[in-house]
């Protein structure tokens, strides 16, 4: 049970704002989830570079040396660390990385960062100094845990594979069936949460040949529940409402940006908005925009 | 007319000041005073204007969150832009005007009064509505006047699915399209009384239309005591 | 003769008669059985619990002299007006409809007598009940039958229904025979149809949508009265957690021997948690957010005595509420109906079919010649004697544990008579240190 809010910019100019515009989203989100935030923002997607997100309870010590032993660069960022290489050489540093099982990474891909913790979404957003950073696109999520535990690795977004994220609104009710089912074609979910299994399965659904949009049409029926998805990939954006959709969403488009939030609240100091068409997304229905 | 800047005041003044006009909360309300006030700055913000219960006006200038004009009695309420989910939930009297669309649940369970939406509805546009009047300009969405039970939900525009779902008595005019009929909705004759009736909403909504352009939907009455050969459609 | 021994007939274990009679009764009429009432099933309970009392290592208050206090304040989150009970036993919420004006006269006239509190139902508040009850607790539920903002503000306090111990998940039934005029009329409902109830509230969804719900009410009502909202016993850990994080002022939890007025049998018996599971989680969720006591705890379903009363307090709830027990306390299922009961084929102790509006004690009826039997003072007077009763056991419990105030009194002056409830309830098996499922370090209860 959450805020979610999402930005896609079609007009360059503005990239330099997107931390700041979403940092201002998000914080508007904070009564639909107090317990943890987390956003996810994409850029440097043609540095040629490869980004690996670390997270780590205790990072003074496990990211000091860090950039020694992995030989390539390390942006600390409170408990975060940001690990970038060219990528050719990613493969070796995700093989080193497993032999550090303090550190959890949390997203890899050429664009994306994914920064969350436990807290205020305000107090988050200052740790990470989301409003400093620029991009393409990006997805926020404010959390009111349901039945899984109020943990870092418990936030949102979810990313299960290289530049994809997924974030939840709502609960779904065949998650565990369906972990069970993914377990079982080797996917791995970490947490007990049930929006990481909806993001394992689109990345399962993915690797086996379908876009995000045929990955999307093939949730409808095979997840249960309520939910409303927001999800980023390397450069699109997209969004899924459940056939009943009872969970709120509005989405914002104008000819600088797409903009999602799961109030209308979330979108009123973006610039330009009351010029926006602006509208809620159908039920079952799926919608992308891509670079 | 006075203002109230969503911006410099707390929300809970804002509706504490509009409840006191004519009445006031708990009052009897109907102080006769034709009262008009604004509210700026609305930002989307939730529970604006709700539980009046006198004939003021109040015009809302911007868009707003959930709730707007909940349970309103007697005040006329327009809100200049867009308005969230469940606006004029369960209304009994006076009249809501959203100039823009309105979000789901609109007019959800409303006794009375009239609610006019100049867009379009989102889904679930009078769920369970006992009485309200309901004229919206442009479409509705999915699930609307789903068990609906009285009151008259008037479309210009297209309609989604499963519109009317285990209806009671509950009218249902549309003219454009219905994506498709819940279970119990029928199409029905449109007799005279009904153009009648229709002429009406339209005129007090300002709505340019001519009521023959109209269908009918209303209940089968095949689900108002269980039967086994419907258990599909419970 | 063939004098060869045969064995006893043997009936089935599986198939007994009772499940037959289920099977034959749903072939022949094609439609599940409907009933009122909960889940008569055996679930562990407070039967199973015992007190320690005190002897050497812990000193009794002396009976009738030292005071055992047992007033409780519900609603002192966020509301201006607190709602002030003399005792820690509420009336839960029952609709007119389901049950006769006259029912709903005798439980706010009881209510009074005792210092408590009444709560409406599906339906509407009546003009009788608000005069009859001095501290009435207006439901707010799916399907919004009878919901008028001028009821709403005249409500001593708001609960929120989300569901019911009998029904997690479900929403109510109210068939033909009990949709009179008056009914149909406040639910805006054509007379005699089977009135079906919604089982998620039209206008939202979920605890994120509830918060927004909650300021709604707290706006329209000058944020005076609290807001109570009232969970099934589903998920009692996660749900009593949303329902704080919500904003609630009182977290009213309904275990599955918690009646209803009618839905399927099937419900009742097989979706939902006992009484006693659902508790321990509920206090864990207030006590993680470390709100225990300060947003109150009201819990219902199967409870009988003061000792049920006493033991829930005990276990972390500020206040009980009973439903089933006080329609026996005004006269249903009585046995000096039984010839009646046996017309309607049935027994007195089983009728169940509160339903189909036949009730011989005119309780559960609109029938006005059913419904006249029923006499509201003396009814009310009985009912106040039973809650008089309940809370003096329960202060004489509360006093053999050396408390002067029944909130005081701990999981600690409790033990289990069986594994199973020892388990549910969090408390150690009787003569032994040892609580399944739990370390003895660890004293938490998960």
């Amino acid at each position: 049970m959450c805020g979610i809010v999402g930005l896609f910019l079609k007009d360059k100019a503005l990239e330099p704002e997107l931390g700041g515009l979403l940092t201002d989203m998000l914080v508007t989100m904070s009564d639909r989830g107090p317990d943890s935030a987390g956003i996810a923002v994409y850029r440097g997607a043609d540095d040629g570079k490869v980004k690996i997100t670390l997270q780590s309870s205790n990072p003074e010590q496990d990211f000091e040396n860090l950039e020694a032993d992995l030989n390539t660069e390390v942006v600390r960022i409170d408990s975060h660390a940001i690990v970038s290489c060219p990528a050719d050489h990613a493969d070796t540093i995700l093989e080193q990385l497993s032999a550090m099982p303090h550190l959890r990474v949390m997203s890899t891909g050429d664009a994306i960062e994914i920064y969350k913790e436990v807290g205020l979404p305000k107090s988050v957003a200052e740790r990470f100094n989301i409003h400093q950073l620029q991009g393409s696109h990006g997805i926020g999520h404010t959390r009111m845990a349901t039945e899984s535990a109020v943990t870092t690795l418990g936030a949102h977004p979810f990313s299960t594979g290289p530049d994809q994220c997924l974030v939840h609104n709502g609960s779904l009710s065949n998650h565990n069936s369906l972990r069970r089912r993914l377990a079982r074609q080797g996917v791995n979910v970490i947490t007990q949460n049930d929006t990481e299994v909806a993001a394992a399965y689109l990345t399962w659904k993915m690797q086996n040949g379908c876009d995000l949009g045929e990955a999307l049409e093939a949730g409808i029926s095979d997840l249960d529940g309520f939910y409303t998805f927001v999800v980023g990939t390397r450069n699109g954006f997209g969004v899924l409402r459940d056939p009943i959709a009872c969970k709120p969403a509005v989405l914002a488009e104008t000819e600088q940006y797409v903009a999602f939030g799961s109030e209308y609240r979330a979108l009123v100091n973006l610039p330009g908005i009351e010029q926006a068409n602006v509208w809620e997304p159908e039920p079952a229905t799926v919608y992308f925009w891509e670079h | 007319m006075e203002t109230y800047d969503l911006t410099a005041m707390e929300l809970r003044a804002v509706n504490a000041a509009l409840q006191a006009k004519g009445g006031g909360e708990g009052g009897e309300g109907g102080g006769g005073s034709n009262q008009t006030c604004e509210v700026i700055n609305p930002r989307g913000s939730h529970a604006i204007a709700v539980g009046l219960n006198a004939p003021i006006e109040v015009t809302v200038e911007g868009s707003t969150g959930y709730y707007c004009a909940g349970m309103n009695q007697q005040a006329t309420i327009n809100v200049t832009g867009s308005a969230g989910p469940g606006v004029a939930e369960n209304m009994m009297s006076g009249k809501v005007v959203i100039n823009g669309d309105a979000s789901q649940y609109a007019g959800a369970t409303a006794h009375g009064g009239l609610l006019v939406i100049k867009g379009n509805a989102s889904s679930r546009c009078g769920i369970s509505m006992k009485g309200v009047d309901i004229v919206v300009h442009g479409n509705i969405g999915h699930m609307s006047a789903f068990m609906a039970q009285s009151g008259n939900l008037v479309v210009l525009g297209d309609a989604g699915d499963a519109l009317g779902d285990s209806l009671y008595e509950a009218h249902i005019f549309v003219r454009g399209e219905v994506k498709s009929l819940g279970a119990d909705c029928i199409q029905k004759e449109m007799r005279s009384e009904h153009i009648e009736k229709l002429a009406h909403l339209l005129k007090q909504a300002e709505a340019d239309a001519d009521p023959k352009d109209f269908r009918r939907y209303g209940s089968a009455r095949q689900l108002y005591n269980f039967d086994i050969d419907n258990a599909g459609d419970y | 003769m063939d004098k060869t021994p045969g064995t006893h007939p043997v009936k089935p274990w599986t198939f007994d008669d009772y499940t037959n009679s289920y099977i034959r009764r749903a072939a022949a009429t094609g439609i599940y059985d409907i009933r009122g009432g909960g889940a008569k099933r055996r679930v562990p309970h407070f039967d199973d619990l015992l007190f320690l009392g005190a002897s050497m290592s812990r000193y009794p208050l002396e009976g009738y002299r030292e005071k055992c206090e047992t007033k409780v304040a519900l609603g002192t989150r966020f509301a201006k007006n607190p709602i002030m009970l003399d005792i820690p036993i509420t009336i839960a919420g029952m609709s007119f409809g389901a049950l006769s004006g006259q029912a709903k006269e005798a439980l706010g006239r009881g209510a009074n007598a005792a210092g408590t509190s009444t709560t409406t139902g599906d339906g509407g508040m009546t003009i009788e009940e608000r005069s009859h009850s001095n501290k009435l607790v207006y439901q707010y539920l799916p399907s919004r039958y009878g919901m008028n903002p001028d009821d709403l503000r005249k409500a001593d306090a708001i609960e929120i229904v989300v569901g019911q111990g009998a029904k997690p998940g479900g929403g109510g039934m109210l068939l033909g025979q009990k949709i009179s005029d008056r009914v149909a009329e406040m639910r805006t409902l054509p007379k005699g149809i089977d009135q079906r109830s919604a089982c998620r509230h039209p206008d939202w969804t979920g605890p994120d949508d509830l918060e927004i719900k909650i300021l709604e009410l707290r706006e329209i009502t000058g944020w005076r009265v609290p807001i109570y909202v009232k969970i099934g016993g589903a998920r009692p850990y996660f749900d009593t957690t949303l329902a704080i994080k919500a904003g609630a002022d009182v977290v009213v939890l309904d275990g599955m021997q918690g009646g209803t007025a009618a839905t399927q049998d099937v419900f009742i018996e097989h979706v939902g948690q006992p009484t006693l599971a659902c508790i321990r989680p509920a206090v864990q969720a207030l006590q993680d957010l470390d709100v225990h006591r300060e947003v109150q705890l009201v819990l219902s379903g199967g409870i009988r005595t003061g000792a049920d009363v006493a033991k829930a307090l005990a276990l972390g709830a500020d206040a009980v509420s009973i439903g089933t027990a006080a329609l026996i306390a005004l006269g249903d299922n009585d046995p000096a109906l039984e010839g009646e009961y046996q017309k309607l084929g049935t027994t007195a102790g089983a009728y169940d079919d509160w339903h189909e509006g036949q009730d011989p004690a005119g309780i559960t009826t609109q029938d006005p010649k059913l419904a006249a039997r029923l006499d509201p003072v003396a009814a009310g007077r009985r009912l106040a004697n039973y809650l008089k009763v309940m809370t003096l056991e329960a202060q004489t419990i509360a006093r053999a544990c050396g408390k002067n105030h029944v909130l005081n009194l701990e999981p600690e002056d409790l033990c289990a008579l069986t594994i199973e409830a020892s388990a549910m309830a969090g408390v150690p098996l009787a003569g032994t240190n040892w609580i399944p499922g739990q370390t003895p370090e660890s004293g938490k209860h998960d």
